[in-house]
């Protein structure tokens, strides 16, 4: 794995809660097919945006280990 | 239910079993499949005598390869049978990615001009035998070809191999300073020395139907997810010569290879592709999976394995017979110049890094396509869709959508052959990459072409600046290139061999036998190009002869 750091602050700029709110507004009333193939999209459409694979990677890896069991 | 019988070749009673002798040979090729034929034709444009056991008399039946790319089709062309091949292929270079019936990706590989040979073309693998069949038949004294020898038994010793041979009229023994294992996907010579073949396999079942018909398909690669005549599948189409097509069908890993198989239900699903108004004719189909592995090792001793008997891949890509010639590209040189004890065995232990690199990645893309064509999982499905999903609207999707990497000239960059390059010399060939081709003319303005001139020597490919001498050094051919017409060199009259290699006046290039960029500078400097070749382990040899 490269070495890449990912940020643990905000990159949010402090409007955090209105992100949230409309993630959560985007799986209304999907089914859970639904809601897996918008998250779907949405992770390439991130994944793009950030413009830099390692970052996408580390973000895989971290994403990874964090919901492994403890 | 092919509709042509195939071609026999005659048997002859091997010279061991009619009384004489049991003879030495420096190059015994197991197998005539595309890549062993390759072997022996370019050992023997070399100077190098083989001799071909194959346990059939005929070229390849059924559906199996069809897409040469436009490297092979090089390295054909070098051989002598390029001309033949493309004048009887079909040429495309465009593809068509469909979802349902929407049209998502299109794609061209090669748009711009300047090149002797096409992207692609589509040629039934028995066509492709057959002409180097015949080539073959140009080298009477170097290539022995044996038709029903099968090899039943290899034992390999110091400096070479004893090959135990079967034919109609009993068994003989074969001395061989050196084997080309070229025998296939179930490589006899592979099991007999216990070598593993390890790998993936894919559950996917996929039906290859190729069918005769009058129907207007353009020339190119039509593939289709999820088609509206094959749901919740994916389908493939080719045309070929012959008005022939073929199509695969992904059929799901449950499906039955048998009754998938029979004709009751392959004609329903062509029917299905092509329309109730199209009469065919079924020529061949099989249902298939698919695997990709590998050797770990590709020389072992004496015995050195190539094509399919050291690499399979899936078909997607057409990495297959592509990757196979290219090996032989990669092999044919250097094994004939360690049999003229001219480089040390060191020079085709080398063949086993640069083409395990081409494996690698032929092995890597095939088995990725296969991945994003046959999801396994609720997310791969869901990762798929989106993928197809957001292709049309995202250029960055339609770069995932994963319909074939198709077969490419693999870099080899990474063998310590190659001369670091020094950043020096502008443009795309830095050393390790097959060379570009461009177009030439000779003093009297006839047109020819950059690779027809490599041949397959070393070399020194030179843009020498105005007035200066055309470089040379021992052990090399030189190959000027000029931006007017000029005595001793060639007219670059389109400009664009000196766009493709950055050559601006002084450039100079090493090039290897295969046509890969061994080293490149900004100017010439004798010491330069001797450390560069020193780095193959030659000695001195008689002045390169160029073969029939
Ligand atoms: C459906 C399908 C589609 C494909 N499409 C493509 C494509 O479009 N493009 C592409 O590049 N590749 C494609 N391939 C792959 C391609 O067909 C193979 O990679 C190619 O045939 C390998 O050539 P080869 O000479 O290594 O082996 P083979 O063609 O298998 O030849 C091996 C030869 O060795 C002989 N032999 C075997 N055992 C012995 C023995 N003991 N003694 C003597 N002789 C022996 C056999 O009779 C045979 O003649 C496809 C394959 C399939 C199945």
């Amino acid at each position: 794995m490269s070495g890449t750091e990912l940020r643990r602050g905000d990159g949010l700029r402090g409007r955090g809660d209105d992100v949230y709110e409309a993630l959560l507004a985007a799986h209304h009333g999907l089914d859970d097919r639904s809601s897996a193939a918008l998250n779907a999209r949405l992770i390439l459409l991130l994944a793009n945006e950030l413009d830099d694979p390692d970052r996408v990677l580390a973000a895989i890896e971290l994403a990874r280990r964090a919901g492994a069991v403890r | 239910m092919a509709s042509q019988e195939p071609i026999r070749f005659p048997y002859r009673t091997p010279p061991e079993l009619s009384g004489n002798a049991v003879r030495r040979v420096p190059v015994a090729i197991v197998g005539a499949g595309p890549v062993g034929l390759a072997a022996a034709i370019d050992l023997a444009l070399h100077g190098v005598p083989s001799v071909v056991l194959d346990d059939n008399d005929t070229v390849s039946t059924g559906s199996r390869a069809i897409c040469w790319a436009k490297r092979t089709l090089e390295i054909f062309d070098r051989l002598g049978v390029g001309d033949r091949m493309v004048a009887k292929g079909v040429t495309w270079q465009r593809g068509r990615v469909f979802r349902g019936e929407r049209e998502i990706y299109a794609f061209d590989l090669l748009p711009e001009g300047g090149h002797k040979m096409p992207a692609f073309i589509n040629l039934q693998q028995y066509y492709v035998e057959e002409y180097l069949v015949a080539r073959c038949a140009d080298f009477p004294e170097l290539i022995d070809l044996r038709w029903r020898n099968r090899v039943a038994g290899v034992a390999p010793h110091e400096d070479g191999v004893r090959l135990a041979v079967e034919t109609p009229d009993g068994s003989y023994g074969l001395e061989a300073d050196w084997v080309v294992a070229a025998d296939g996907a179930r490589s006899a010579l592979r099991t007999m020395l216990g070598l593993p073949f390890a790998g993936q396999d894919f559950e996917e079942r996929f039906l290859i139907a190729d069918v005769r018909m009058q129907a207007p398909f353009p020339n190119e690669r039509l593939f289709w997810f999820e088609p509206t005549f094959h749901p919740g599948q994916s389908a493939l189409l080719h045309r070929q010569p012959d008005d022939v097509f073929r199509i695969d069908f992904q059929l799901g890993p449950e499906a039955d290879p048998i009754a998938e198989r029979a004709p009751d239900r392959v004609i329903p699903r062509v029917q299905a592709v092509v329309g109730p108004d199209t009469p065919f004719e079924l020529e061949w189909c099989s249902v298939y999976a698919f695997r990709c592995a590998r050797l770990e090792r590709f020389v072992h001793g004496r015995v050195v394995f190539a094509g399919d008997s050291a690499h399979v891949v899936s078909p997607f890509g057409a990495r297959g017979g592509n990757g196979g010639i290219q090996d032989v590209d990669n092999l044919a040189w250097k094994l004939a110049r360690v049999v003229r004890s001219e480089a040390p065995v060191a020079l085709v232990e080398s063949y086993e890094a640069e083409r395990g690199h081409g494996a690698d990645e032929n092995i890597l893309n095939s088995a990725r396509t296969t991945t994003f064509m046959t999801p396994k999982s609720a997310a791969e499905m869901a990762f798929r869709d989106a993928v197809l999903t957001l292709a049309p609207d995202h250029a960055f999707a339609r770069a995932l959508v994963n319909a074939g990497r198709l077969s490419r000239p693999c870099s080899l960059a990474t063998s310590a052959l190659q001369t670091p390059d020094d950043g020096t010399v502008a443009g795309p060939m830095a050393p390790g990459l097959a060379c570009l081709d461009a177009p030439l003319a000779d003093l009297a303005g006839r047109p020819t072409w950059l690779l027809a001139e490599l041949g397959h020597d070393f070399v020194l490919l030179a843009f020498p600046e105005r007035g200066a001498d055309r470089p040379a050094v021992p052990g090399c051919r030189t190959l000027a290139i000029s931006t007017e017409p000029r005595e001793g060199a060639f007219h670059d009259r389109d400009g664009l061999a000196a766009a493709r290699y950055g050559g601006a006046p002084g450039v100079t290039y090493l090039i290897r036998p295969d046509q890969h960029v061994a080293a490149r500078w900004s100017g010439f400097d004798p010491a330069a190009v001797a450390a560069a070749l020193a780095r193959f382990g030659l000695s001195a040899r008689p002045a390169d002869r160029r073969a029939a």
